[in-house]
């Protein structure tokens, strides 16, 4: 399609009104995610809090083992937290140095979090994705497993597990992350559907792509934005599945020790008046937990903006 | 509408099989026996005791015999640990108080969460809509297991008001405490969900074709708005079904209410997995009882379900 | 009096980006009965023009200047004011049926509540009264098919619906926005045979928004032509196809593909529409406009009458474009 001369005027003022720069659909995100100020702000606070988990027992005079035996025995009086006994947030009934515990209960809570979303996103987008895609009887089959897989309670399962097969690393991540994979795979699975019949997808494919390719690139690239989004939601909800586990007392084994775990004794302590002992894992609890909300609400405004 | 129930029981009742398959299997997996235990019993009484609980048969007869027990008399079996009672007596005793509690936890959250969400998507931005969020955003992210310590404290050692704990056959001064510490994460949750679907609802083009049609504002809410703005919290009141049973654990442990969260943790702490299993199970079939309800319930909304 | 007077009408929106001109500056009247179409490309403030005559613009929208009917000041007005005036004196019809009609509501539901609201008549009436309605805008069984609910309907006859829906008070002024846009082809040509017919059988004013010049020949008696937010020329509908009096207008028309000439080209007009965080102060068609002098991207001449019925926007005169 040839279009006809202009007749008069001046062409460069049309290519002035072509100022308006095309921008990618990630820099149009990013400009959005960036103007709201809760979840900047919850990034860097995500960003120190786990600077403090890495190296908050490089910079404690006391090791999270060690007791202190000046203190042990009457932690609610001598365990107050001070700057001059080197217990900055004070100690445990134990006399142990909760700075140092509570930097690496933060730290095992977040790997557990991390870890187990990993695990979750993973198999979750996959199995999705597959689904979604190949459609027909597979798809129905692959939702009916998950259907069922949904019915199952799996906190009082994982509870059954850990009780039956023992207390490790090993089992909570992988009983966490593999438990909260079906809720991925169904919101993958949906968007997935809808990719499905977008005319790019038709157009691979009348172009020979292979089912395979076009999975990888083009249907797991426009999947990153509700994949990124329900990820930071999963973090916390691991988190605090995590941490309820570990409140049970079935958790993570001494001297390992997670958010979870310090609460727990936290809670039974704030009785005998060393409320400390529940402030500090309390807070960094559920700051990060905000946290992440915030830049989880942040992501999904900025990639699917609608009026708040 | 009713092959619609029908085709949702017939995915069920599978559901429901595949259960109790998994749950015989485990059972009978899980180390250690109902007899392992402590005083070393002679040879005689372990078989005669073997006997009688079928554990000499082989392992798919004894499969069978846990499903068909199951499913013919609602019997659970033994318990591992306490010889001369059954899993269905131990459950039997705790589920009334978790179903109490429970039931007053459902109702309260649900009423009092859609109804901040409603008022809070009316007055959008305005200060009641800031407070409601922030109210929301503080209750969402503290489990009962931190509430309850913090609500024990102010009432019960600090003011004296409620019982700290205890039972007493459900009288209300009992209830008070569990079911705050309960309901309190879920209205939250439930909320900031009403909240943001009813606003999605109040932009939607047919919503302006009510207003249009020179409906007063309430009208329009009333007809048009509450009905589909109410789905995305249909769906997530399963959710909130087990989540709310899986936070009775701890609301058992907390106030010593005796609920089938207690029966279930003290038998993780004992080892005493058909008791364990048993509430698993349980607990799994009430689930799949009630996403058939909120299925049921979301069809009668939406007509485009109803195929 | 005219029944319908707008002066000097603008529409903004406060935006993240900054305040975005829908509307800037359009004035125009409409007697009873009239017709009159609004064309505009994308983004040149027609329907917010309409909605803004409604009271249904969004949150963040603010209408400024007049806007009168029946010699009653109804910009702006309190919802009782306004509520009181829609369906009933002044009715809307849609772009897009299938998100506009409730899809969880019958559409039995969905119409007869305007007659119970408004008019006070019994479930059983309105229901009686719907029926008529669904008939005269030719939905075959209307008796058996108004139970149904909004997707069980094609889009054609969805738009049917709105329509009946609309009319069902007998309002003096209609305003369709975009009708045909979302149907296909054939379809269109029959929803604007129904408009048509009913235009002449109730007699209501009508204003027809849409893009497309070829709709607007075969309904309206005047035409107003809207660019940027602002009116570049109104004229009755002959007059305007035969001697447009403005480059966008002679741009339009130009560019409409033609079956009875050996042209090798398609004619378009260069450049895009204009960006509307950043009202222009003179011209908004300036920067693609083959006329343009240094004076148009300061000033735009009033919308002046230069023959009866015809008016124009523009800096350069007519002889200038001969």
């Amino acid at each position: 399609m040839v279009t006809a001369k202009l007749r008069a005027g001046d062409l460069s003022r049309i290519t002035d009104m072509a100022e308006v720069k095309g921008r990618s659909l990630w820099a149009d995100a990013r400009k959005r995610f960036m103007r709201n100020k809760a979840a900047v702000a919850s990034l860097l606070v995500l960003i120190i809090i786990t600077l403090f988990s890495l190296s908050g027992e490089a910079i404690a005079p006391w090791t999270n083992e060690e007791i202190d035996f000046n203190v042990i025995g009457s932690a609610d009086t001598e365990g107050m937290p001070s700057f001059a006994s080197g217990h900055y947030f004070g100690t445990d009934d134990l006399g142990r140095d909760l700075f140092a515990r509570s930097a690496q209960g933060t730290r095992v809570s977040l790997m557990v979090g991390f870890v187990g979303t990993f695990i979750a996103v993973l198999v979750g987008t996959v199995y999705g994705a597959v689904s979604g895609y190949v459609g027909g009887r597979t798809d129905a089959i692959m939702m009916r497993i998950v259907d069922i897989l949904s019915a199952i309670p799996y906190m009082f399962v994982l509870i059954l597990l850990l009780v039956m097969f023992g207390r490790s690393m090993f089992m909570i991540f992988v009983g966490i992350g593999l438990l909260s994979w079906l809720g991925m795979a169904r919101i993958v699975r949906g968007q997935t559907l809808s990719l499905k019949h977008k005319e790019y997808i038709e157009a691979a494919q009348a172009s020979g792509v292979s089912s395979w390719k076009i999975i990888l690139r083009h249907i797991l690239p426009n999947l990153l934005g509700v994949v990124a989004v329900y990820t930071t939601l999963l973090i916390p909800d691991m988190i605090m599945a995590e941490s309820f586990i570990s409140f049970l007392g079935l958790g993570v084994q001494e001297p390992l020790t997670s958010l979870g775990a310090l609460i727990s004794e936290g809670s039974k302590a704030i009785v005998q008046g060393s409320l400390w002992q529940l402030y500090f894992p309390l807070a960094f609890f559920t700051v990060t937990l905000y946290a992440f909300y915030f830049v989880g609400d942040g992501l999904r405004d900025a990639l699917d903006p609608k009026d708040r | 509408m009713f092959s619609f129930i029908a085709r949702r029981l017939l995915v069920a009742v599978p559901t429901l099989l595949v259960l109790i398959v998994i749950s015989a299997v485990l059972m009978h997996a899980a180390p250690g026996g109902p007899f392992n235990s402590e005083r070393k019993l002679s040879a005689e009484v372990l078989a005669n005791l073997q006997a009688k609980y079928g554990l000499d048969q082989p392992l798919y007869v004894q499969i069978w015999t846990y499903i068909r027990d199951l499913v013919l008399h609602f019997d659970f079996g033994p318990s591992f640990k306490y010889k001369d009672r059954t899993v269905n007596d131990i459950i039997s005793q705790g589920f009334p108080v978790t179903l109490v509690y429970g039931f007053w936890s459902f109702v309260i959250a649900t009423i009092l969460g859609i109804g901040a969400g409603v008022i809070a998507a009316i007055r959008q931005n305005t200060p009641t809509d800031y407070l409601v969020l922030t109210v929301a955003i503080i209750g969402a992210v503290l489990p009962g297991y931190v509430i309850a310590p913090i609500l024990v404290l102010v009432f019960t050692l600090k003011l004296g008001w409620l019982p700290g704990g205890g039972w007493e056959d459900g009288e209300w001064r009992y209830l008070v405490l569990p079911v705050i510490a309960l309901s309190t994460g879920y209205i939250a949750s439930i909320a900031r969900l009403m909240r943001s679907s009813m606003l999605e609802t109040l932009n939607s083009n047919f919503v302006r074709t009510a207003r249009a049609k020179g409906l007063p504002e309430w009208k329009v809410i009333t007809r048009h708005v509450m009905k589909p703005a109410l789905l995305p919290i249909l769906s997530y009141l399963g959710p909130v079904f087990v989540g709310m049973i899986t936070g009775s654990v701890v609301i058992d442990m907390y106030f010593s209410t005796g609920g089938i969260g207690k029966s279930f943790v003290d038998s993780a702490l004992n080892r005493d997995y058909s008791v364990m299993l048993g509430v698993t199970l349980l607990v799994g079939a009430l689930t799949i009882v009630f996403n058939l309800i909120v299925d049921v319930l979301y069809a009668f909304i939406d007509p485009k379900i109803r195929y | 009096m005219a029944l319908l007077d707008v002066e000097n009408l603008g529409v903004t929106f406060a935006t993240n980006d900054g305040t975005v001109t829908a509307v800037n500056g359009v004035s125009f009247s409409l007697g009873r009965g009239e017709t009159l179409g609004i064309v505009g490309e994308s983004g040149s403030g027609k329907s917010q023009l309409s909605f803004a005559i409604m009271g249904l613009l969004a949150k963040n929208g603010r209408a400024t200047g007049s806007v009168r009917f029946k010699d009653q000041e109804i910009l702006n007005a309190a919802p009782s004011v306004i509520n009181a005036l829609r369906a009933v004196h002044i009715s809307m019809v849609f772009q897009d049926p299938m998100t506009s009609l409730n899809p969880y509501m019958r559409v039995s539901d969905q119409m007869a509540e305007i007659l119970t609201h408004h008019q006070g008549l019994s479930k059983a009436d309105a229901l009686k009264a719907c029926v008529r309605m669904l008939d005269a805008v030719k939905i075959p069984d209307a008796k058996g098919r108004i139970r149904l609910y909004p997707h069980e309907f094609s889009g054609g006859m969805r738009q049917r619906v709105m329509i009946a829906m609309a009319l069902l008070c007998r309002p003096d002024l209609l305003i369709a926005d975009e009708p045909t846009t979302a149907l296909d082809v054939t379809v269109q040509a029959q929803i604007m045979a129904l408009l048509r017919e009913l235009q002449a059988e109730f007699g209501m004013a009508t204003i027809l928004i849409t893009h497309d010049l070829g709709v607007i020949a075969g309904f309206c008696r005047d035409v107003m032509v809207l660019y940027g937010g602002k009116v570049m020329e109104t004229a009755p509908v002959d007059p305007l196809f035969e001697s447009p009096s403005h480059p966008y207008t002679r741009g339009l028309i130009n560019a409409i593909p033609r079956v009875d000439t050996q042209g090798e080209t398609l004619v378009t007009i260069p450049g895009t529409p204009p960006n509307m965080l950043r009202a222009p102060k003179g011209c908004p068609f300036a920067p693609r406009c083959a006329y343009a002098a240094e004076d148009c991207d300061d000033h735009l001449a009033p919308l002046t009458t230069f023959a009866p019925g015809r008016l124009r926007a523009c800096n350069r005169s007519l002889e200038d474009l001969a």
